[in-house]
């Protein structure tokens, strides 16, 4: 969006807005539809709750009181106590700052790696492009748990192995996307225009194809937030994901379900967090990539 | 045909796109170009005419190597060109700038235009990149150096046009192939424009090919003019002598054919009959003769040769119409008024 200011003179001229600016522009644009407000509210408490989590936390979520096991919530616990006596309430916001790492860590590693694969096969030799593709749809054909069960016989269970899991379910799908991407921009006169300048394949994929595909790919990545944290919750519930001394919402479920008879709090206690980081991961999602969207908010250009 | 060896040449240059989706399919291929030949020494500007879909477009491609050539040869500074990959059309792209048809589209949406202009420097690591340097060269093309800071999608046509020349300068071509460089102009730019393109042919001795069907721009800045009719030459010779006395019943029918302003000289008939054939069906003999007033019947089986002469004139027509004499000059005018 350009400002236009008069000048003194009288003529008009036409302002680019900063960064800083623009992310104003797309933030308000995020907050000024109601789900939007929703999920960016959730959002910023899942991140500040995952940052803060060793200060927030009135316990050590490792710390096992056998004569408070299983305790309902009081005031001293508030969600009560797990079967180890552990505090439930130091475990869940512990969990945030597990999942939060496990989600970012794992999505960052698959945009480094899906990127430069899409865009190679986008752009490089039909055959490569045809075994790229060929590989990515073999592996986005294996089942999840399947590859996550793979993974964890090889390696052993941990939170590397649950982000090296997660990192092979997403390359395929986001390669793909760049790959599309690249495709469609390739035939576009600013890449010819780079090809009759003489610019090397490096510079034209990564100066002039990557600026143009990275957004897209990043809102993709913001909208699997709440799947790869559903992911890293399922694959420890199953036994599958971070150790179970180390707190997750996974884990808690996993503990929880055990116990169910007893007391439904520790799996509620599991559970509510996940459906709010889905819920607002999502909402946040979708709005920003409808504010990004020119053709859907026909104030910005592209 | 002049003592100037010729900057770039091509030699019965074919482009063909497969149509079947499958390998092996039975289908043709489809002929976007045929033969044409073309030489252009330093200095010159080349006008290419023809309707849309008459391929000149392609030719200019072709010629960079953004499309592939299916047959024919191209002689850059004497030396043929081994193949037709991309690393021997290295070679062209050092000596070529290409200005497309629509500038706007031949910048990258994520950079700043000043940005852009100094990207020739920074691909050949020649040239200064410095702010006032970028600024100068932008000023040189006529375009305000408080352009420089925008997206390109803050131009107006007229200011990403002149956008795409400073970044053709920015490494001075010995060859510009410019795609319909007026299009979606108003005339004042438009006059502004090739203006622009006569400086630098007097400043650089940089060659154009001009690639459009504005006869306007052809009547005020082309040394010689290369007819296309589907993909084929049908006439190319001296800009002066095709103007005054077209040989094709094309050529005089593009010429007839531009909008007069003086509604006394209204034409009493069209000057071509009819609507362009597919390439996918191209007539047989000549192919112009379906829509050729003077067609008759050996025009319908025999296709004509490009024939040499008079002079530097090549034209591809069995009954090419008459020589330039006071009399058929005094004809033609009977026709136009």
């Amino acid at each position: 969006m350009a400002a236009v200011t008069a000048t003194t003179a009288g003529e008009t001229t036409i302002r680019e807005p900063g960064p800083l600016q623009r992310a104003g522009i797309t933030l308000a644009h995020v907050l000024s539809h109601p789900l939007g407000a929703i999920g960016f509210v959730l959002v910023v408490l899942i991140v500040a709750t995952a940052l803060f989590a060793p200060w927030i936390a009135p316990y050590s979520p490792t710390a096992i009181s056998v004569k408070e096991r299983l305790a309902d919530p009081s005031l001293s616990h508030l969600l009560g106590t797990d079967q180890l006596g552990r505090d439930l309430f130091s475990r869940v916001i512990v969990g945030t700052r597990t999942a939060m790492t496990v989600a970012l860590t794992a999505l960052s590693v698959s945009i480094a790696i899906a990127l430069p694969l899409g865009l190679i096969a986008g752009y490089g030799p039909r055959w490569l492009d045809a075994i790229m593709i060929l590989v990515f749809d073999s592996v986005s054909s294996l089942p999840m748990i399947m590859l996550g069960l793979a993974v964890v016989v090889l390696l052993g269970p941990g939170v590397s192995t649950v982000i090296l899991v997660i990192v092979l379910y997403s390359v395929p799908s986001y390669a793909r996307l760049v790959r599309t991407q690249t495709l469609s921009l390739k035939t576009r006169d600013f890449i010819k225009a780079e090809q009759v300048m003489n610019a090397g394949t490096p510079r034209i994929l990564f100066r002039h194809l990557l600026p143009n595909v990275i957004g897209p790919l990043v809102i993709l990545a913001c909208l699997d937030i709440s799947t790869v944290i559903t992911l890293e919750a399922g694959l420890s519930f199953l036994g599958l994901g971070v150790k179970p001394q180390i707190p997750s919402w996974g884990n808690i479920l996993s503990d929880g379900f055990a116990v169910i008879r007893n007391s439904a709090v520790p799996v509620i206690a599991g559970g509510a967090p996940l459906i709010l980081a889905t819920v607002g991961f999502t909402f946040f999602g979708e709005a920003l990539r409808d504010a990004l969207d020119p053709k859907l908010n026909p104030e910005r250009k592209p | 045909m002049s003592a100037t060896p010729a900057l770039i040449e091509a030699d019965r240059l074919s482009v063909q796109v497969p149509t079947g989706r499958l390998p092996f399919s039975q289908k043709a291929p489809l002929s976007i170009l045929i033969n044409v030949s073309l030489s252009i020494r330093p200095g010159e500007i080349v006008c290419m005419v023809g309707e849309s879909g008459s391929g000149k477009t392609t030719f200019g491609r072709a010629l960079l190597g953004l499309i592939k050539p299916s047959a024919g040869s191209i002689t850059l500074d004497g030396a043929a060109l081994p193949d037709f990959s991309n690393r021997s059309f290295r070679a062209v792209r050092r000596q070529a700038a290409l200005l497309f048809q629509d500038p706007l589209s031949s910048f990258n949406p994520r950079q700043r235009i000043g940005a852009m202009i100094a990207e020739p420097r920074r691909i050949a690591r020649s040239g200064s990149t410095r702010m006032q340097d970028i600024a100068a060269l932008a000023r040189q093309a006529g375009l305000s150096e408080r352009l420089l800071a925008r997206f390109p999608h803050a131009l107006s046509g007229g200011q990403a046009r002149r956008a795409a020349v400073a970044r053709a300068l920015s490494v001075v071509p010995r060859l510009i192939v410019a795609d319909e460089p007026t299009a979606g102009l108003d005339v004042s730019i438009q006059g502004g424009v090739l203006n622009l393109f006569l400086d630098i042919r007097e400043q650089h001795d940089t060659a154009f090919l001009l690639i459009t069907h504005n006869l306007s721009v052809v009547r005020h800045v082309a040394d010689r003019i290369v007819i296309l009719y589907l993909g084929r030459v049908v006439e190319s010779g001296p800009a002066a002598e095709i103007l005054a006395s077209p040989r094709h019943p094309y050529t005089r029918a593009l010429l007839e054919s531009e909008p007069v302003p003086d509604p006394a000289r209204r034409r009493a008939e069209p000057p071509v009959i009819g609507e362009v054939p597919s390439i996918a069906a191209r007539p047989p003999g000549c192919e112009f003769h379906t829509r050729c007033r003077h067609a008759q019947a050996r025009c319908r089986s025999e296709a004509p040769r490009l024939a040499d002469g008079p002079g530097d004139r090549q034209v591809a027509c069995h009954f090419p119409l008459p020589e330039p004499q006071p009399a058929a000059r005094g004809s033609l005018r009977l026709v136009s008024n």
